[in-house]
């Protein structure tokens, strides 16, 4: 019972530490990052298209930026 | 910036900012300490305009914008002559649930070598069309999609379930996914042939703020495969005394299951000068015994408030599968056989140019603002142990083949 009681602490407390990790680039700091430059995949239509293409001819597949679909056999 | 009314009339833009528990404690405990004050709240007004003007849809679990993309594709290399166009319309119905749907056509005209050694030329069509919807509840982002394509011999369905949650101050971004495809196999000349191919593939990704000027992405996908996994058209060849060039050909062998697993780490750098910075890595391996690297570098370059200039890079590299050979010492020499040279140890290296230019929509009812977009890429194949049949020589001495793909993208984008 007690083992139980300080796991469910514990847990609370992991928990609570989650909750107040307070973010090192404020919200007023992400302009750069809001650019749209800094998108990883700032025109999906195009992208999936040349993954399409790699997908096609390479024996690699998976973990891609975009994702694409069809058999790839050409 | 410019919002539209119901009916068409221009309205002004409503700053709306989605402030957090932990934002509030922050801009509270900085006022608390009666310093900067000033300063702080012009940074923090300053923010909240930034991030309602510029969205952050790979960070911030907002939906993303409504905007229509119509695509030209080209891929020449080969042989093989594909083009087509593809249309993306992105539309959100609330604040909560967004459409898009994508319409993709393949035209085909091949003659590469494949099909010049061991088969005959031919043309075809592909289309594919997509549906997907996607449910923002506070800060998890659902997606459900589904993708149909068919050509005369391969129809594919394929089915995606998939979310997205930020947490810890809206700095990480996790992201886990599902996809099932139901494949028809055909064969066309052939309507006794029908096979099945299915696959599954397990996403998880993890988008990370590194510093304000840093983001990264880890990603991990494992992709299982199930039925006819083979080309129902190629052969392999092996050693054959009996005929005058010295071999021949029988069908290919593929076994029917294979696992695969990928895994990625991306980020991407702003520059002083208002510039990206692009680096990427991708290893891969599977149960046929195929290993590959990838690296990519990109560099992103606004040039102006209208151009937009691109360049990547991209190097990649795989070892053959197991049962992979250019000429086998006879026929069924084991009991799985592979020609395919998307089996064979090879190198393939991109490098990529690409230009866009924004446009503001004037006095359009429907539209925002426009982009017009060229990025042009090479492609260099580079064979490490699959020979060119098409030039004559004894068994096995040919020439190792090799192939440069020039791949064109023309596309307009509205955001509306």
């Amino acid at each position: 019972m007690r083992v139980k009681s300080l796991a469910l602490l514990l847990l609370l407390a992991s928990l609570s530490g989650c909750s107040s990790i307070e973010p090192w680039v404020k919200p007023y700091e992400r302009a750069h990052l809001a650019d749209p430059i800094m998108e990883f995949d700032r025109n999906p239509v195009s992208s999936s298209y040349l993954h399409h293409v790699y997908d096609a001819r390479e024996g690699a597949r998976g973990a891609g930026i975009a994702s694409g679909g069809g058999c790839g056999c050409n | 910036m410019r919002a539209k009314g119901p009916a068409g009339r221009v309205l002004p833009l409503v700053v709306v900012v989605a402030v957090t528990e932990g934002d509030v404690r922050l801009a509270i405990a900085l006022r608390e300490q009666g310093r900067h004050k000033k300063r702080v709240k012009l940074r923090l007004l300053l923010a909240a305009v930034v991030m309602s003007v510029q969205s952050l849809p790979s960070l911030a679990a907002v939906l993303a914008e409504d905007r229509a993309d119509l695509l030209y594709h080209s891929y020449e290399g080969g042989g093989a002559e594909i083009s087509g166009p593809s249309l993306l319309i992105r539309k959100k119905f609330s604040e909560n649930v967004s459409a898009s749907f994508n319409h993709y056509v393949d035209h085909v005209s091949s003659a590469s070598i494949d099909v010049v050694t061991t088969a005959s030329p031919y043309t075809e069509e592909r289309e594919e069309n997509s549906l997907k919807l996607e449910f923002l509840n506070d800060k998890i982002l659902f997606n459900i999609g589904v993708t149909q394509s068919s050509e005369s011999d391969y129809d594919a369905t394929t089915y995606s379930l998939g979310f997205s949650q930020d947490m810890f101050g809206d700095l990480t971004t996790l992201s886990m996914g599902f996809s099932q495809g139901d494949n028809e196999v055909g064969r066309n000349g052939d309507a006794a042939f029908a096979e099945d191919a299915d696959w599954r593939s397990y996403r998880v990704g993890v988008t990370q703020v590194l510093t304000r000027n840093l983001v990264s992405a880890l990603s991990y996908e494992a992709i299982s495969d199930e039925g006819f996994l083979n080309n129902p058209y190629r052969s392999v060849r092996y050693v054959d005394p009996t005929v005058a060039r010295g071999y021949s050909f029988q069908a290919e062998v593929y076994p029917n299951t294979r696992t695969s697993n990928a895994f990625a780490l991306r980020a991407k750098y702003y520059l002083a000068h208002r510039a990206a910075l692009h680096v990427g890595y991708r290893y891969f391996d599977d149960s046929w015994g195929i290993k590959a690297d990838t690296f990519e570098l990109g560099y992103t370059w606004p040039y102006s408030s209208d151009w937009t200039f691109e360049f990547s890079f991209r190097d990649y590299g795989q070892s053959r599968a197991d049962f992979y050979s250019d000429l086998f010492a006879f026929a069924n020499a084991q009991n799985f056989l592979a020609r395919d040279k998307e089996l064979s140890s090879f190198t393939s290296r991109t490098l990529g140019i690409g230009a866009s230019y924004a446009l503001q929509a004037q006095d359009s009812r429907f539209f925002d603002r426009f982009s017009l977009n060229l990025n042009l890429d090479t492609i260099d194949f580079v064979y490490e142990d699959f020979r060119d049949l098409t030039l004559n020589a004894p068994p096995g001495s040919e020439p190792l083949y090799r192939f440069d793909a020039t791949v064109i993208r023309f596309f307009i984008s509205a955001w509306f």
